[in-house]
């Protein structure tokens, strides 16, 4: 069975936004990047599938910059077999990453596609749904468990309600929850070893499909700030202002 | 042109964010259509068109659809799309699961999670768990939106009365099967519409610990909700989790204890009305947004919370 997994590099998720003051993004310059959180437990499970005997290759495909190749050699450190870095620049939208996904899958005939479930950085949560709906395989979204058969996943979803199992057919789809596993730390003779692992490198424009984005980004701008609060001295005087004061108790 | 909400629903009951979704809906474009996918769901096709706002409720009547499987959902919706403007729903996990197959099979780039209509083409969305706000057009013939729930009011739901259309089921995928759900039961409001959310942290120490949660909660009619890390600890369930890729609540009261503030967590409750923290780190970010702040040992302050509250001669509910 071979596994692909998807990543994508994001500003790191400790890192406090800064908005541009003339409207067109965040600051990105000298800013800590790193791999999408939920990817990594992506890649993780990958791992722990193949180390049970269930895999035979894992690949880690991203699609973006020249630096995004970064998150496929974290991926090879980690266990990844190989990598493929699909090169583009500007933005991209989930619809045009699903559409290059699709044509890496049609290469590299998958059995499963892993990714995490949502980027932190746009905060879409589509990419893995489109990939299945363009191939037309089953989804399993939102998945804090994965059960491995020989023909099938049975995996459980994160839902609002609580959780819900489902059961699908390979090839599928399944996007991670941050609760599927502990992602592992490299060590270092496997981050020297990943750096021997292959990637191979792809322009986007070569896979035939349309990268233009079809949502215009006009302004983006700071969230309204809150006005400042203040501390109270006792749990007394919290009761009296949230009664007297916000009236909302 | 129409618009063609998606509902959400159990069979017998229309869920809440379905309401909030419509109000959206209507703002952008007042010929409103609910798309009803369900089997036996004839008493949530009747509420529907029994909501103001609808125009038509469109129900699908089918066996397979008696469990949700976005696969089956997708093609009933492909189905009918041809005649709409915009597809939406909410920007639950119902939603989130549903719409990008819908809209990548439509060669739609969705819209993910407004938090506003600025007119039909033009949207307000939050990007990096709500650091920043993206206004943001889509230039595709069609759209493909979802809704955060909590920035939007929920649709009246009474006074109307819409024509219910029966149509036609698509295809059963045999690749999906659903196996069964584990819904937690409970008399407390629903987080995500609760007017009180009183959630904890790490700083709880352990699943018993909550009890002092609770014991606020019964008292003040409160959802309980919980930081991703004391969900990850094994504390409480899943479906109390607050922030980035948990739920996000708006409440008019939010009181978080215990709780250090990530960025992740602020995300999700960071447009609250009041805002309490109850932390013994002074230093703890969630200060920065907190309303009313009390750097106390929770230990100590939440039972004293609770005897204060029941000192009170009325208490809203």
């Amino acid at each position: 069975m071979k596994i692909l997994v998807a990543v994508k590099r994001v500003i790191d998720y400790n890192v406090q936004i800064r908005v541009k003051e003339d409207g067109s993004g965040v600051v990105t310059d000298n800013v800590k990047m790193s791999t999408n959180p939920p990817d990594d437990n992506a890649i993780e499970e990958a791992v722990k599938i193949k180390e049970s005997g269930k895999a035979t290759e894992i690949i880690a495909v991203t699609v973006g910059e020249e630096k995004a190749q970064e998150t496929v050699r974290k991926a090879l450190a980690v266990g990844a077999d190989r990598g493929i870095h699909v090169k583009v620049d500007g933005t991209i939208e989930p619809l045009a990453v699903s559409k290059i996904l699709k044509k890496i899958v049609e290469k590299e005939n998958p059995d499963l596609v892993f990714m995490g479930k949502q980027a932190i950085d746009d905060d879409c949560n589509q990419t893995g749904q489109m990939l299945a709906a363009h191939l037309n395989w089953p989804q399993a979204t939102f998945a804090s468990k994965i059960e491995v058969n020989d023909k099938s996943l049975q995996v459980t979803r994160e839902v609002d309600e609580g959780l819900e199992t489902i059961e699908v057919n390979t090839p599928a789809i399944v996007t991670c929850d941050l609760r599927l596993n502990e992602p592992r730390y490299a060590s270092l003779p496997n981050i020297m070893k990943a750096k021997k692992k292959p990637i191979e490198q792809i322009n986007a424009s070569d896979l035939g499909v349309d990268t233009n984005p079809r949502i215009e980004h006009i302004k983006i701008e700071e969230p309204p700030k809150r006005k400042a609060g203040i501390k109270v001295a006792s749990v007394e005087e919290l009761v009296q202002k949230l009664k007297n004061e916000a009236k909302v108790i | 042109m129409s618009v063609l909400l998606i509902a959400e629903h159990n069979n017998k009951e229309v869920k809440p964010f379905t309401l909030n979704a419509i109000t959206a809906a209507s703002q952008i474009d007042q010929d409103l259509h609910v798309l009803l996918i369900g089997s036996k769901a004839d008493d949530v096709a009747k509420s529907l068109s029994e909501v103001p706002l609808v125009k038509k409720v469109l129900h699908i009547d089918h066996e397979i659809y008696e469990n949700y499987i976005a696969e089956n959902y997708t093609a009933a919706i492909l189905k009918h799309a041809d005649k709409y403007s915009h597809i939406i729903c909410s920007a639950n996990t119902f939603g989130k699961n549903l719409m990008p197959r819908v809209a990548a099979l439509l060669d739609i780039s969705q819209v993910s999670d407004i938090i506003k209509v600025i007119s039909p083409d033009t949207f307000l969305r939050p990007i990096y768990a709500g650091n920043a706000f993206a206004t943001v057009k889509s230039n595709d013939e069609k759209k493909c939106v979802t809704i955060r729930p909590t920035s939007f009011e929920a649709a009246e739901t009474t006074g109307g009365s819409a024509e219910i259309e029966k149509i036609d089921a698509a295809d059963q995928t045999e690749n999906t099967k659903f196996i069964n759900r584990e819904e937690i039961k409970s008399d407390r409001p629903e987080l995500g519409t609760a007017r009180i959310v009183i959630s904890g942290g790490r700083g709880l120490q352990s699943g018993e610990n909550f009890k002092l949660i609770t014991d606020v909660a019964d008292k003040l009619n409160a959802a309980i909700g919980a930081s991703r890390a004391a969900v990850d600890a094994g504390y409480i369930t899943n479906e109390h989790q607050v922030g980035q890729t948990g739920k996000v609540v708006v409440p008019d009261l939010y009181i978080a204890v215990g709780i250090s503030g990530a960025i992740q967590h602020l995300a999700g409750m960071k447009e609250s009305k009041v805002i309490v923290a109850i932390n013994k780190d002074g230093e703890a970010p969630i200060f920065s947004v907190a309303d009313y702040g009390l750097e106390a040992d929770l230990f100590e302050a939440l039972p004293q919370f609770l005897e204060e509250l029941n000192k009170l001669n009325t208490i809203q509910k």
